[in-house]
């Protein structure tokens, strides 16, 4: 490194730990938003250059003569060397999601500090780390998947625990991330109306791009773009009829169920008539509303009005339950670390790296980007005022339906609202209430359009960027809806298959809808418990997802710390080993308050034992109205339990797996690791 | 006037540049969607493999879209 290198990095660093001084230690003042983009944006710079490289050069010892899977397997479809500034936008685009914009929205609660710094710590240390060394080990593996790695270095038992929660955490994300659209459309004709539109939209696009202009995909996405934003304009129209807007006015209940019907057809549909057009559209709004929030958030510049820190890190927050530790570490998955990025960084990206030593750019690199998104909705959570925050996150059966009596009961929780602010931001955003609008996406809603409508339109269109902003995320949560059932059919019919061969039959159509119906019903049954339930929903569910999530990054990490330590690298176990310890501790401490907390608002278990024994004295519990939801809640609360238990022992399994492999690496004096390509010196093709 | 303009030493790589820049950014947005470049798939064949038929615009297309989205989850959450 030069004098000039030197004295860049320098300043940097002395930036980088000024803005975060700023962040943490401000108490009472209210700072600004560029703060924490500044310490956020200087944070990522150091960790790549400084960590990011570091991984790349002696942890993975990337070859650069070593030839990729890209050049091994070249057959110009799957496996094609591909720019690395092309395959970061892609890489980029597979892992971003709903994921990083609703979980920093939920840790608001305690204030925008502890979100900030775990988002921050998390990727640097655990996020980023998991996503390159998964690339990195899937590229020496031709781009095998994360469940063959483990089956392949761990064994079939490994591997078949493994496979069985991915399932399960595909299912709770599947069902969760349904629950974030319900939560933002129930009663929103406006919005209701506008992501319905999208549908015939998307059918549309795909009848124009198989049979007028095949493959034309810039056309196809602009008449969609130009189609999306008139049924979005329109749909204010709809929202202040009174004779059209009661048709497009749903309960959460029927919301759940058109939901649960639309993920059965449209998932049996060819995927070009809905699937692939509504992905194209929602793959470059995703991009672009990011894109349009960074630009929004640093022309505009706006102070932050939640606290730094607020009283509710004790755990006993209304936007989730539980204390800070371990609770703030599940709530924001996405954005710090996520598994599901571990089935990204072994599926697509490492059949079309060129080069080994662009794998800490693009898995690395892609990752802090991921982070950016997170710190971005933690900006636009907290830029709205606190106390309609709270009055948007906290279930009805906390605050009650009316902005009176919810207005008194937040500024007895000490942040201070009155009645008329909530009515003021319901219409300025041309929704009828805010209150109990749980689920993170209408709470983004709300910071989004406060940031763009400063820029365009002011008040005015505040109303339409709310609605842009709920559809951009309903779009994507759709697609993943409908991609999310696909991938859960395969496997289902993958695992039943392992007993009756016959059902690996993929072409027959009895097998398809048994699967699919398989498949949505697990789901959908989550689903509407969630939506029934006013104290659950979001509050009870996105922990699940959450500890889910981060139990597959933990079961993706300690497959790196085994993979390590076959290559004999264990000198830089600890690379790996660290975060996967913190997310084990996380994550088993979390799940085993789900099932055995003592407060019936954390553990599943207290929570049905307190509803059993007023069944058994014949006495209600709201919000139980009769006896049949009492027992609903009880078993609801049964099944939930089993999850987090089921999860928990996934991990506990695949941690002795990977303790008994790193014994038997240990005990052989020659790496053992099973890598393809290495006889392979230079760029040899297939 | 004209004749000057074209003769600016930092024109054409700039031009140059542009072009690059844009190639980039569309193949990026299609990759995005899981469609790679068609051409480079041709000239894959056409020189490695010259006894295999080259798939039309279409059935690359088609073919690309079944691959994305027939098995399993490419995206995140």
């Amino acid at each position: 490194m030069n004098a000039l290198a030197r004295l860049l990095w320098l300043g940097i660093a002395a930036l980088g730990a000024i803005a975060l001084a700023v962040v943490a230690l401000s108490r009472g003042e209210t700072i600004n938003s560029v703060w924490l983009v500044a310490s956020a944006i200087c944070t990522y710079l150091i960790a790549y250059r400084f960590y990011g490289l570091f991984i790349g050069r002696a942890v993975m010892q990337v070859d650069a003569n070593r030839a990729t899977p890209a050049y091994r397997h070249n057959d110009g479809l799957d496996y094609v060397p591909t720019n690395r500034y092309v395959l970061f936008g892609h890489h980029f685009a597979a892992i971003a999601g709903a994921g990083p914009l609703v979980g920093p929205v939920l840790a608001a609660q305690m204030g925008y500090l502890p979100g900030t710094l775990w988002i921050l710590a998390g990727v640097v240390f655990a996020g980023a780390v998991q996503d390159s060394l998964v690339l990195f080990m899937s590229t020496r593996r031709d781009g095998r998947s994360l469940g063959e790695i483990i089956r392949s270095e761990m064994g079939a038992t490994a591997g078949g625990i493994a496979l069985i929660g991915v399932f399960l955490i595909m299912i709770i994300i599947l069902a969760v991330l349904a629950l974030v659209v319900v939560k933002a459309l129930a009663g929103s004709p406006w919005g209701a109306f506008t992501v319905m539109a999208t549908i015939p939209i998307a059918i549309i696009m795909g009848l124009y791009l198989r049979f007028v202009r095949p493959g034309k995909i810039a056309e196809m996405s602009i008449i969609g773009f130009v189609l999306l934003m008139a049924a979005l304009s329109y749909g204010r129209s709809v929202a202040e009829s009174p004779t059209v807007a009661p048709y497009f006015s749903y309960s959460g209940e029927l919301l759940a169920i058109m939901l649960i019907g639309y993920g059965f057809v449209a998932s049996v549909l060819p995927v070009w008539l809905l699937l692939a057009p509504r992905d194209y559209l929602s793959t470059f709004l995703k991009i672009g509303a990011i894109a349009g929030l960074a630009l929004g958030i640093l022309l505009v510049m706006p102070p932050l009005k939640m606290a730094a820190v607020t009283r509710f890190i004790d755990g006993t927050g209304p936007v989730f339950s539980g204390a800070l530790f371990p609770f703030l570490f599940i709530t924001i998955a996405c954005g710090a670390v996520s598994g599901f990025h571990a089935l990204i960084s072994s599926g697509t990206t490492p059949k079309m790296i060129e080069n080994e030593t662009q794998i800490p750019f693009v898995g690395y690199g892609g990752m802090l980007m991921e982070s950016f998104v997170a710190i971005m909705a933690m900006v636009a959570a907290s830029v709205i005022e606190p106390g309609v925050y709270f009055a948007m996150n906290s279930p009805s059966g906390l605050i009650g339906t009316d902005a009176a009596k919810a207005a008194a009961m937040i500024g007895a929780w000490g942040f201070t609202v009155t009645p008329d602010m909530l009515t003021d931001a319901a219409r300025n955003v041309g929704e009828t209430t805010v209150l109990s609008r749980a689920g993170g996406a209408p709470t983004l809603a709300v910071g989004m359009a406060e940031i763009f409508s400063n820029v365009l339109g002011g008040k005015a269109l505040m109303g339409f960027w709310y609605h842009f902003a709920i559809l951009f995320e309903a779009l994507f949560i759709l697609t993943a809806v409908d991609a999310g059932t696909r991938a859960c059919r395969f496997m289902v019919q993958d695992m039943i298959g392992a007993a009756f061969p016959a059902f690996r039959n993929t072409e027959s159509w009895i097998n398809n809808l048994l699967a699919t119906t398989i498949a949505v019903a697990m789901w959908g049954y989550i689903l509407y418990t969630g939506v029934v339930d006013p104290l659950g929903g979001i509050n009870t569910l996105w922990p699940l997802f959450g500890i889910s999530n981060q139990m597959l990054a933990g079961i993706a990490l300690i497959t790196c710390t085994v993979l390590l330590f076959k290559m004999k690298r264990q000198k830089y176990a600890w690379v790996a080993a660290t975060p996967a310890l913190w997310l084990l501790i996380c994550t088993l401490t979390a799940g085993l308050q789900k099932v055995f907390h003592s407060d019936p608002a954390i553990g599943f278990l207290s929570h049905a034992s307190r509803f059993g024994t007023a069944l058994a004295e014949g006495k209600l519990l709201a919000p139980a109205q009769n006896i049949g939801q009492m027992r609903q809640i009880v078993f609801n609360d049964y099944v939930d339990a089993t999850l987090a238990f089921v999860f928990v022992l996934v991990v506990v399994c695949i941690f002795v797996f990977g303790l008994l492999e790193i014994g038997r690496a240990r005990a052989n004096d020659r790496p053992t690791m099973r890598e393809i390509g290495a006889e392979q010196a230079g760029i040899v093709h297939a | 006037m004209r004749k000057a303009m074209t003769e600016l030493p930092w024109r054409r790589p700039v031009a140059r540049g542009l072009t690059t820049l844009l190639s980039r950014i569309k193949e990026t947005s299609r990759l995005m969607v899981g469609i790679p470049d068609y051409d480079r798939y041709v000239e894959h064949v056409s020189t490695h493999h010259p006894e295999q038929p080259i798939m039309s615009y279409r059935d690359f297309f088609d073919n690309r879209q079944q691959a994305r989205y027939g098995t399993g989850m490419k995206r995140c959450c």
